[in-house]
Order: C-alpha cells, then sequence, then structure tokens
C-alpha cells in the first residue's frame, strides 16, 4: 500500500491502491517548500526524482503558497519534469485551489494527468465549466464532495453530492466514468467533540455505497486529515493512517494522499495501539478517543482546514453577474442573464427599463469607475459596451412592446440618462476612430450618443442638434482644415443663439487651438478634450447643476490665460523674410549627384494588391496609440500595466487580419506615377515628356521661414530644393502615389454595427488603416528598388522601415513639409487616383476611403522630412499669386501654418 | 462565423465515410512532398506570378503552391485519386501562423488552408462522379508545426518552450477554420512529434466543433521517430493514445519516419489497445545513403496487405517517399480484406506521463 515497487509492474502499470505522495507539494512538505520559496528548482527536481525512484506511480504537485507566484511556479516545474524523463515518465496529479493555477498546469503535461480538484462548491454552472476544461484539456479530475452548503461531513451527504456530480459529469458534460475520482472529505476524528467520532465511519461507508452505486468512479482522500488531533504524535498518527486506510480499502477506496513516511504497516502496530486507534476509527466505543489518549499525548488540534476552490462569478446572483460580464467583457452568457434580470423586474410590476437602470448601469459605472482609475483600459471598456449593447439589444422589443402599450394609454414615457451628447465628424473630414470611441466610453456612461458620422456640415449638425434636443455638441476632425470648420461651427452656434456646450476632440485639435480659434467664437462653454477617458469627466462636469458653474469658470479663465500666453508667444516668433529664407535654401550641389531615371516613367496602376503582403511590414505602434495604449511595439506587449491588454488586443487583430486576409474583406489598389521635372525657384515643374518642353502641371512648396542661427549649420527648406533647379541643366525627376487598402471597409463595419460589435468595427477600422500605411510603406519601397530603382540593392528589416532608415521621402500634402491639402487636387489629377485607384477626394481633400495614404517621391539622398512651421504673410502673398489663387482662400487653408492673424493683418493692410 | 452548422451535403458524405468504414479498409493517398518534387521548381516556380516580390525565399514552402501552383497539387491529388485513394490530403501541413514564420507567411495562413481544402474538394468530387460507388474523401492535413510544447529548445534552459499551449491552439484554430470553410470532410492530425502540440491541436478543434455546431471525424497519427518506440517527446504508443483517447477521434494511429517492416510493432500495440480505427502510412522504407527512398510500390504493399490480413487496421496509406504507383499496389493489396474490429478494453482509468498508467475500476 505504500508506493508500489515499480520495477515488476507490468505495462502498463495497474494499480488497485494508488498512493500519491506529498512531496511535491508545498502544503504538505516543509522541505519541498522552502526550496521553492528559494528557487532552488533543481533540488526540488530531486525530491521528484526520488520520490518516483522509490515507487510513486502520479505524483502530486501544489504549488499553493501566498508567497509564491503560484501560476509560474506550477509551469516552470512541469516544464523542468518534462526534460527529465525518469520523472515525467509517470502521470502527474496537477494540485491546487485555484482554478488558475490547474488550468495554466494543464497547458504544460503531454500526458493524461489528474486535476485536483473541482467540486460544486460554487454552484453547478462553474462545476459545469470547470469540468468542461478539464474533458477538453483530457485530464481525468478529483471532485470534492462540496457543495454550495458546504463540506459534506455525513455519510448521506457525501453520497448525495457525489451522486450528483457523477450525473453532472457523465450525463451533462461528457466526462467518462473511470475518469472520475471523488474525494469524500476525511475529517479529523478523535477531536474531543462527539459530533466528529463517527466520520471515519461515515467516510468508510460512503466510500462503500459510492463505489457500489457510481459505475467506475473511484474514491480517494487526503488521509493525514483522520489524525489532526494527534499532531505531534507520529507514531499514534502513523497507527491511525495504517488503520483507517485497512477499512477504506476494503471499503473500495483506492487512491489516497498520504505521505508514505507517515504510514505504519498495518500488521506491524502494536496490538494495543492497533485495536485502541481502530476503536476511534471505527467509532465502536464512547470511551474510545479517551482510551487512545490513555497511550499516547494529549495534542488536540483543530480540524483541517477545507480546501478553498476559486469564486466564480456564476454563482453569484444575477445582478453581480451582468456587473461581472460586463466589467470582464463577456458576452457568453448575457442574454440569459438579461432575461433574468427583465424577468425578475417583471415578477415583481417593474419594467424593462429597469434593467437598464439599475443592473447595468451600475455594472458600466464600475467600468467607468475602473477606467477612469486607470484600472481598466480602453480595449477592455469597449468590450464591456459590446455586452451592454447586446443585452440592450434583447431588452429593446420589450421596451417597445411596453412604450406601445403606454402609448395607447396616453402616457409619455421619460427614460432618463445623463445626458444626450451629439457627434459629428466635421464637413470635410472623413476619419471617425476616435470619435466613435469617444461615443462607446459615453455609452458606458449612461450618456445617450447621437452619432451623426463623418462629413457632417454645419447646418446639418446644429439642425440635428435642435432636433434630438441634444445637451452636448462634440465635433471631431483629424486632418488640418477640420480645424477652421470647428471654428466655424462654434461661430454659427453662437449666431444661432444655441446655449449648449461645444466640446472639441480630434487628432489635430488641442487645447491651444481651442482655446484661441474656436472658444471665442462661442459664448458659451467650449472644452478641448484630449482624449476618450476625458470626455466622461467633461460631460459629467458640464451636465452637472452643482459643478456646471464652476466648471465653466475655471475653463474659460484657463483658456482665457493660454490665448494672452499665446498672444505673447507670437510675437517672440520671430520669421524672416522669404526673400532671406531663399538665400538659406538647402545646400545641394548638383554636380555631384546625377538624378537617376526613373525605370517606368508615367503611370503604374497595381490593382487588387495582396494584403497578406502587407500585413508584415505593419507598424504596429500606431495601432495601439489608436486605442490610447501608449508604448512601442512589441516591447508594450510585455508591459506591466497595459501589457495583458495589448496582448488580448494584439491577439484579436492577429486573428481578425486572418480573415481579413483570407476572406478579402478589404481590397488595397494602389497607383504611383514618375515625371520629368526640375524646379524653378519653390516651385516644381513637371513635364510632358523627356524633352522637357512642354509643362505638365507646377507643384507649390513652401519655405521654412524661423530665423536660423547666424552659422545657418540649418538651411530653410522647401521641398522645391531636393529637384534639381531647372538652371543647372540636370534631368531630375519626381514621383506621386496614392494607395489605399479601405475599399470594402464600409460594408464590413456596417455588419459589425448591424451586430452591435462596435469592437470588432473599430477594430477593422483600425486595422485598415495600419495596412494603407503599410501599404505606402511597400510601395516606397518597391519605388526605391524597383519602379524607381535608385537603390534597386536595398535591403532593410522592417524596424529599419520604419525608423525610415531608407534613402527618398515620400511627404503628402496636408502635413508638416507641405501643409498645404489643396497641392492634393494636382497630385489626383496626375494620378488619376480616382478611376486608377477608387479613391476620391472630399470637398475638403481628404481622402475617402479614409484607409488611404498619397504623397509625392522624392530620391535626392540629401532629401528629408521637415516641418514647415509658421509661415509670414510675405509668402502667403507670393505663394497666393503663384497658385492663382486668393490670398484668403490661402490663409483659410494654412490657417494652422500662419505665423499671423489673417483678420488683424486684413484690417492693417 | 461564416460556417452554417448543418450543411446536408457534408453529412451525407459524413455518413458515406463511416459507412464505407463499416465495410472496408480505406486508402489514404501518398506522399505530396515527393510528387512536388517531380516538377524541379525553382524559386521562381515556388512563387509563381502572386509571389513575385515577396521578400523572403520561397523555396521549399510546399504548402504555398496551392496559391502560387494549384494546378501542380491539383493533378497530384487527381494522381492518387487515379490510383484508388480514398481519401486525399489536403497540402496544408505547414499552414500555420507558426510554421508559415519561416517564410514571412503567417497572413496567408486562412487562405491557405481555405483555397487547400477547396482544391483537395474539387478533385475529390470529379473522382466521386466517376465513381459513385466509391465515394472520395477530403482530409484537411495538420503537421505539428516545427516548434514544440514539451521541449526547450535550448539545452541550458530546460524550463524555456519557444512555442506555449496557448499559441499553438490559435494557430491550429486558424487553421481548421480554413480546412473546414473549404470543404474538408473529415480533420487529420498528422506527423505528431509532440503529444502536447497534439492536444492544443485537438483542444482547438474541439472549441471549434463546439462553437461552430459542426462535428466532423477527427484522424490522429503520430509518429514514432526510432526504434526506441516512441514519439520524439518520449511517449509510448499505448502512453500517446492515454493523452488523446478523450477526444473520441475517428482514428489513431501512425504515420512517418519509418517504414512499413519497422512500424509494425507500434501499429499492432496501437490495434491492441485502441478501442477506436487505427490508421498507418509509413514511409517507402527507411531512406537510402543518399536520403532518397527506394522502397518498390510491391514491397510496401506487401507489408501493409500484411497488417490488414492480420486484422491491425482500418485505414493505411503512405507517407514519404510513396507514389501513386505505391498507392495503387497498397490498394490491391488490402482489396477484399475485412477491416480490423475494435476491441473493447476494460473500462479503467488510463493515464500517462510518458509511460501508460491504468488503475483499475
Amino acid at each position: 500500500m505504500s508506493d508500489a515497487s515499480p520495477a515488476e509492474a507490468p505495462r502498463p502499470a495497474t494499480a488497485i491502491f494508488v498512493n500519491i505522495g506529498e512531496r511535491t507539494n508545498v502544503t504538505g512538505s516543509a522541505k519541498f517548500k522552502k526550496l521553492i520559496l528559494a528557487g532552488d528548482f533543481e533540488a526540488a527536481l530531486h525530491v521528484a526524482r526520488q520520490q518516483v525512484e522509490s515507487g510513486a506511480q502520479i505524483i502530486d504537485i501544489n504549488m499553493d503558497e501566498a508567497m509564491l507566484d503560484s501560476e509560474a511556479s506550477m509551469v516552470k516545474f512541469l516544464n523542468l519534469i518534462a526534460a527529465e524523463p525518469d520523472i515525467s515518465r509517470v502521470p502527474v496529479m496537477i494540485d491546487s485551489s485555484k482554478w488558475s493555477v490547474i488550468e495554466a498546469g494543464l497547458k504544460c503535461v503531454q500526458g493524461k494527468p489528474i486535476v485536483n480538484s473541482i467540486s460544486m462548491k460554487e454552484g453547478e454552472e462553474a462545476f459545469i465549466a470547470q469540468a468542461k476544461k478539464v474533458k477538453r484539456y483530457g485530464a481525468a479530475v478529483v471532485v470534492m464532495a462540496f457543495d454550495e452548503k458546504g463540506q459534506a461531513d455525513t455519510e448521506e451527504r457525501k453520497v448525495e453530492i457525489c451522486t450528483k456530480s457523477y450525473k453532472i459529469l457523465t450525463e451533462k458534460v461528457g466526462i467518462a466514468p473511470e475518469d472520475i475520482i471523488f474525494d469524500p472529505n476525511i475529517f479529523a476524528v478523535a477531536t474531543g467533540i462527539e459530533e466528529h467520532n463517527n466520520y471515519a465511519i461515515d467516510f468508510i461507508n460512503a466510500t462503500r455505497r459510492i463505489r457500489a452505486t457510481l459505475p467506475h468512479a473511484h474514491v480517494s482522500g487526503g488521509v493525514s486529515n483522520i489524525s489532526f488531533s494527534f499532531r505531534g504524535n507520529e507514531q499514534v498518527r502513523e497507527a491511525m493512517h495504517s488503520v483507517f486506510l485497512y477499512h477504506a480499502i476494503k471499503a473500495g477506496m483506492d487512491m489516497g494522499i498520504v505521505n508514505a513516511g507517515q504510514l505504519a504497516v498495518y500488521e506491524d502496530i502494536p496490538a494495543e495501539l492497533k485495536e485502541r486507534a481502530e476503536d476511534v476509527i471505527l467509532n465502536r466505543r464512547p470511551d474510545a478517543t479517551d482510551r487512545l489518549l490513555e497511550i499516547a499525548e494529549k495534542y488536540k488540534a483543530g480540524a483541517g482546514a477545507a480546501k478553498v476552490a476559486d469564486l466564480s462569478w456564476r454563482n453569484a446572483d444575477v445582478n453581480k453577474r451582468l456587473a461581472h460580464a460586463l466589467v470582464n467583457g463577456i458576452t457568453d452568457f448575457i442574454d440569459a442573464d438579461t432575461e433574468e434580470a427583465r424577468a425578475a423586474a417583471e415578477a415583481r410590476g417593474g419594467r424593462p427599463l429597469e434593467v437598464i437602470e439599475g443592473p447595468l448601469m451600475d455594472g458600466m459605472n464600475i467600468v467607468g469607475d475602473l477606467f477612469g482609475a486607470g484600472k481598466m483600459f480602453l480595449p477592455q471598456v469597449v468590450k464591456s459596451a459590446r455586452v451592454m449593447k447586446k443585452s440592450v439589444a434583447y431588452l429593446i422589443p420589450f421596451i417597445e412592446v411596453e412604450k406601445a402599450k403606454n402609448a395607447a394609454l396616453g402616457i409619455v414615457d421619460a427614460s432618463k440618462n445623463n445626458g444626450k451628447i451629439l457627434l459629428a465628424t466635421v464637413k470635410g473630414d472623413v476619419h471617425d476612430i476616435g470619435k466613435n470611441i469617444v461615443g462607446v466610453v459615453l455609452q458606458c456612461n449612461n450618456y445617450e450618443v447621437v452619432d451623426l458620422g463623418v462629413m457632417v456640415s454645419c447646418a446639418k449638425i446644429l439642425e440635428a442638434a435642435r432636433e434630438v434636443k441634444a445637451d452636448i455638441i462634440g465635433l471631431s476632425g483629424l486632418i488640418t482644415p477640420s480645424l477652421d470648420e470647428m471654428a466655424y461651427v462654434a461661430r454659427e452656434m453662437q449666431r444661432e443663439g444655441f446655449t449648449v456646450p461645444l466640446l472639441i476632440g480630434g487628432a489635430t485639435t488641442s487645447k491651444v487651438h481651442t482655446a484661441v480659434k474656436i472658444a471665442p467664437g462661442y459664448s458659451q462653454s467650449t472644452v478641448y478634450v484630449p482624449d476618450a477617458s476625458r470626455a466622461v469627466g467633461v460631460a459629467g462636469n458640464l451636465m452637472s447643476m452643482q459643478n456646471k458653474h464652476t466648471y465653466t469658470a475655471e475653463v474659460k479663465a484657463d483658456y482665457e490665460r493660454m490665448r494672452e500666453a499665446h498672444a505673447r508667444q507670437q510675437q517672440s516668433k520671430k520669421r524672416q523674410s522669404i526673400a532671406a529664407a531663399r538665400t538659406n535654401r538647402t545646400k545641394i550641389d548638383w554636380k555631384a549627384h546625377t538624378p537617376e531615371k526613373p525605370r517606368m516613367m508615367g503611370i503604374t496602376i497595381l490593382e487588387d494588391y495582396d494584403l497578406a503582403e502587407l500585413v508584415r511590414t505593419i507598424d504596429w505602434t500606431p495601432f495601439f496609440q489608436t486605442w490610447e495604449l501608449a508604448g512601442q511595439f512589441p516591447a508594450i506587449l510585455k508591459d506591466p500595466v497595459v501589457g495583458k491588454t495589448a496582448q488580448n488586443l494584439y491577439n484579436d487583430a492577429q486573428s481578425m487580419l486572418q480573415r481579413l486576409v483570407g476572406e478579402k474583406w478589404l481590397t488595397a489598389n494602389a497607383v504611383v506615377g514618375f515625371w520629368p521635372a526640375n524646379s524653378t525657384g519653390d516651385d516644381i515643374e513637371l513635364y510632358t515628356d523627356a524633352s522637357r518642353k512642354k509643362v505638365l502641371t507646377t507643384l507649390h512648396t513652401l519655405r521654412q521661414q524661423m530665423v536660423r542661427d547666424s552659422d545657418r549649420a540649418r538651411a530653410n527648406m522647401a521641398l522645391a530644393d531636393f529637384v534639381a533647379p531647372k538652371e543647372t541643366g540636370v534631368s531630375d525627376y519626381i514621383g506621386g502615389f496614392a494607395v489605399t487598402a479601405g475599399i470594402g471597409l464600409e460594408k464590413k463595419v456596417a455588419e459589425f454595427e448591424r451586430d452591435h460589435d462596435d469592437y470588432n468595427s473599430i477594430l477593422v477600422k483600425a486595422l485598415a488603416d495600419r495596412l494603407a500605411e503599410s501599404f505606402a510603406e511597400r510601395m516606397h519601397q518597391r519605388v526605391r528598388k524597383e519602379f524607381w530603382g535608385y537603390v534597386a540593392d536595398e535591403t532593410l528589416a522592417n524596424e529599419e522601415l520604419i525608423a525610415e532608415k531608407y534613402r527618398g521621402i515620400r511627404p503628402a500634402p496636408g502635413y508638416p513639409a507641405c501643409p498645404d491639402h489643396t497641392e492634393k487636387a494636382l497630385l489626383w489629377k496626375l494620378l488619376d487616383a480616382k478611376t486608377n485607384a477608387g479613391i476620391t477626394l472630399t470637398d475638403s481633400f481628404a481622402m475617402w476611403p479614409a484607409a488611404s495614404v498619397s504623397g509625392f517621391y522624392f530620391a535626392h539622398p540629401q532629401a528629408e522630412y521637415f516641418g514647415v512651421g509658421k509661415i509670414e504673410r510675405d509668402q502667403v502673398e507670393e505663394y497666393a499669386a503663384r497658385k492663382g489663387m486668393s490670398v484668403a482662400d490661402v490663409e483659410r487653408w494654412l490657417a494652422s501654418s500662419l505665423n499671423y492673424d489673417p483678420l488683424q493683418a486684413a484690417s492693417a493692410s | 462565423m461564416p460556417l452554417s452548422s448543418s450543411s446536408p451535403d457534408r453529412d451525407q458524405r459524413t455518413a458515406a465515410l463511416l459507412a464505407a468504414l463499416e465495410k472496408r479498409i480505406l486508402v489514404l493517398d501518398g506522399a505530396m512532398g515527393t510528387m512536388i518534387q517531380r516538377h524541379k521548381l525553382d524559386e521562381a516556380g515556388y512563387r509563381g506570378k502572386r509571389f513575385v516580390n515577396h521578400p523572403k525565399d520561397v523555396k521549399g514552402n510546399n504548402d504555398l503552391l496551392i496559391l502560387s501552383q494549384p494546378q501542380i497539387i491539383l493533378d497530384i491529388h487527381r494522381a492518387y485519386l487515379e490510383a484508388g485513394a480514398d481519401i486525399i490530403e489536403t497540402n496544408t501541413f505547414s499552414s500555420t501562423t507558426i510554421a508559415q514564420a519561416d517564410y514571412g507567411m503567417e497572413a496567408l495562413v486562412y487562405e491557405l488552408n481555405f483555397e487547400g481544402a477547396k482544391l483537395a474538394r474539387q478533385a475529390a468530387d470529379e473522382y466521386t462522379k466517376k465513381t459513385p460507388e466509391k465515394p472520395r474523401f477530403v482530409a484537411g492535413a495538420i503537421g505539428p508545426t516545427n516548434r514544440t510544447a514539451s521541449i526547450s529548445p535550448d539545452v541550458n534552459d530546460p524550463a524555456f518552450r519557444n512555442v506555449t499551449f496557448d499559441e499553438l491552439r490559435v494557430a491550429f484554430r486558424q487553421q481548421v477554420e480554413g480546412l473546414v470553410a473549404g470543404g474538408a470532410d473529415l480533420i487529420l492530425a498528422e506527423t505528431i512529434i509532440d503529444t502536447l502540440n497534439a492536444k492544443a491541436c485537438l483542444f482547438a478543434i474541439d472549441e471549434f466543433f463546439e462553437e461552430s455546431g459542426i462535428r466532423l471525424p477527427v484522424m490522429i497519427s503520430g509518429t514514432i521517430t526510432d526504434q526506441s518506440g516512441r514519439i520524439l517527446s518520449g511517449q509510448t504508443a499505448e502512453a500517446f493514445w492515454n493523452s488523446l483517447r478523450h477526444v473520441k477521434p475517428l482514428s489513431i494511429g501512425l504515420n512517418c519516419a519509418l517504414g512499413a517492416a519497422q512500424l509494425r510493432p507500434y501499429v499492432a500495440e496501437l490495434s491492441r489497445v485502441a478501442d477506436v480505427l487505427v490508421s498507418a502510412y509509413p514511409n517507402a522504407g527507411l531512406p537510402n545513403a543518399f536520403g532518397e527512398y527506394d522502397e518498390l510500390p510491391h514491397t510496401t504493399a506487401g507489408h501493409v496487405g500484411g497488417w490488414a490480413k492480420d486484422g491491425l487496421v482500418n485505414i493505411v496509406g503512405g507517407c514519404c517517399g510513396t507514389t501513386p504507383d505505391h498507392i495503387k499496389a497498397i490498394c490491391e493489396s488490402v482489396t477484399g480484406v475485412a477491416p480490423r474490429k475494435p476491441p473493447k478494453p476494460a473500462t479503467t482509468m488510463r493515464l500517462s506521463g510518458l509511460e501508460p498508467f491504468q488503475l483499475a475500476s
């Protein structure tokens, strides 16, 4: 009955009784615990090896110790064992009171192990869920006789719980009955408490009935518990273990956990001790305990501590379950739980809406609090919102029925929420990922969000705001022209007498811009919202009767200070004249470098480009920024704070990419072109052919006007500097491109939105953006190596590509090196990007689909990215003349690049 | 989930497969790699038109040919069907993100599996039409990946793993989804060199089945790597079976690494212990000094026919080095031979480490 001898054991080893040692169990072996706590895994392995060598048929591994990372220790030890064939030849028992530790262990063993243990302690549902996992991992399982009422102590309770568990496991879960091992709880006897006297008999009788009535199931138990009251008296304990096992095995117990060192041989126990121990175990006489005590030292102690199974949320009441589902973003049970809550509301005469206002809002408030406290991250919050939406979607038919009933009775429904917020991406702008996130976050916090979508005209925003009686209007935009449009909306709100607060957000917006350009146009609250996480706080303050006035006053004062500071700064931002700046242009020796002629002059179209090729070169860092997760990829995946969230998000993204590519959700097109070109001043002339006689079109570039140090180490750059001046006689070239990865995106987004799945909707958009960027990078690479071919032998890794360690640049109109969006019109004409790639331009020169990138190619080795910065009126006037536009128009398009206030300048002149 | 959980076609084919297995020994196809080698494709050949610009070398990425040279793969499928194979395997042995990482082609995984299953489906359907009395089936082939979850690649750090259960589970899940969507009739997890990888694979399959409502037969085939009689990760054949029998597969079996002569004792061992069908598809002998397989078709077929006559197998076929000629010979050798009847072993708890363990009930 001790660890049986393995040498002569037939293969496979077949046992009648298996003793599972406790020597690799931190709760059972002080020595092992010490080794593990000290991190001495080598010595710990030695313990395991000794155990197998001395005949253990199964080794129990337990790392439940408060000072340990139990999961990590379990994984490490099991991985180490896997590398030791003389240990890993026997099965393991993965032993923990924490399911997460068990599951981590199950992922490390190639053999078929035993899980120790699960029970109905947290109710049937959790029990079934864990049992299903056990089955899926392919393990046998120890089931404790434990239910919601507690640990079974009497024979009846033991049999009842085990029978019920057996039925569930074999009938509902489909676990093979021979893979079930019941632990009907061995409790201490001879404790001095009369009710405890029958515990051993209860166990033995229950064992007999379990073996008789539950076919193929096994019975196990922690034997040392029985003698707890004799701690310190090893001889008595050993005798008790031995006597107990002798009877329990006869009753059918076929597995046990006992330290082999704590086990006497039944036949070798002194007769007197054996008899008195047997009296105690079998509860044969009322004075049995006293008689055993007479011959043993008196040590009394409490009963063995019960094993604590992990908490299971499914067992909580429905409100707590809903809250848990929301916080953890679990949709699996949401319909059933919503129905339960709804039915409960109905039963007490309540309304379906109470489910939303009650448990769902409570749950979302928790989410909001955790998010505000930085304990949840945006992707998690969006998942929470998905759960919320599913639940609400379930309730809507019930609410509709109720509304119809009430309407028939003439009752008007007045549902409560924190307020109604109207959101829109302004006219000319198509970017909405950030806005959608804000919308979701606000909804999570019980705001009703009316989202007007993208490219919404000012008139439509104001009309809708009146119509829906919006409490707050939120404007979003990503491209620079949107800034002006927002200022315009603010002025229109003022003109039309609006009083509701105006929120400003989006990538190019800023507190300074809001304070200086937007807020002055609207006398009511105008607040800049830096990111989605702040939206709730801002909205909350603006909607609060108590805080509203103080908050508004504070913001106004803050913005006023900002305007003053800005004005002071403006004066100090000295610029030089455009004429002076031109004398400090980029110094390029055109005799030293002969520009390479592009291999493929004219237009090249690449339709339906292979998305798989673009996946590989995705730059992931901005992807995480979209979700407001800051950090460099891939380090962000290991970040102690956001790493787990980032990893989950990344996994979801990878899965979606597989389908996106495999099922061709999106179509990627590109058009690139190359033309003979020379610069004339700050313009670039493109020619119809190699004769360079006829000008095809003229591109206009802007020059930096900041005052440089006197040594002029840094030039005042313009993009025209990177193309050979006409007067040099050098034949130079320029390229242009437009790529998109967004064709088909709308359809996919609509599908997700139909399913209330904001998370995937945002995810697919974010991925399309990344693919478009990757496409632009890939095209640029192919331009360098093939189409233009000026560095045919370039070999750079993806990280180096992302770090732009290559020759040549691809600046885009609307970005720092050429802030004028209207140049995009010329590019579109050159490329016919609408026909050739399916990308159109909006009135504000934003590209549609939004997941598109365009720009120019410059190949000169000295070409570099730069920002034009603020420019002066002298350049603007000249530039307007070159472009044939009015100064006012140019000022409007370059509003954020002006180093002066056009209104003041106009009135001064 | 684009897949419908119920498909009359698929259900009908599953029923036909089970009915055929009742009646006779079914024959799998032979080596795909050997047949591909005959085309002597160079780098450009592997790339085809679509992957001309792929930044990494792809020569040797046989699965890629599904997309770059589908005609070649289709013709190989047809050659095996012509030789008499009942079940053909998709050319997707390495179509996981983990295995395709070597070629930088992770993004193609779903497509490879989807298209790979479609190609095999097309060929199988053609032949089912030709010989309706002998329906043909598509096994979605899943290789072990090139990483092992039980074995550290770093001898100095035995606790280290370069792939985790969860990474494998995710990768296999993607593969299975593609295979099923593309029309596979059954899933074949083959050439298992690490049982933990296989457990992750079967875990993913089971999850997929539960979530999609689709349930296909699953074949499991391990690889005994040498005469020690153990798979690479150290388990004996019976321990291997004990680790995986919980998924109630259609069949358990062995393939690759050894020739039929060397493989026989392990096939016999599985045949003795497994209460499901047994499959076995050996290499064409052991490779010669030049790494070539030169066992003649009738030699391989002689061994395999012997297994059949001794009642050891239900499904046979060929692995490395076998050709349509081998399959033709194997078909002939098992024609008319009754399939093995699985034993009904005693109900006992069967566990395993590297070795099997039983606790009598």
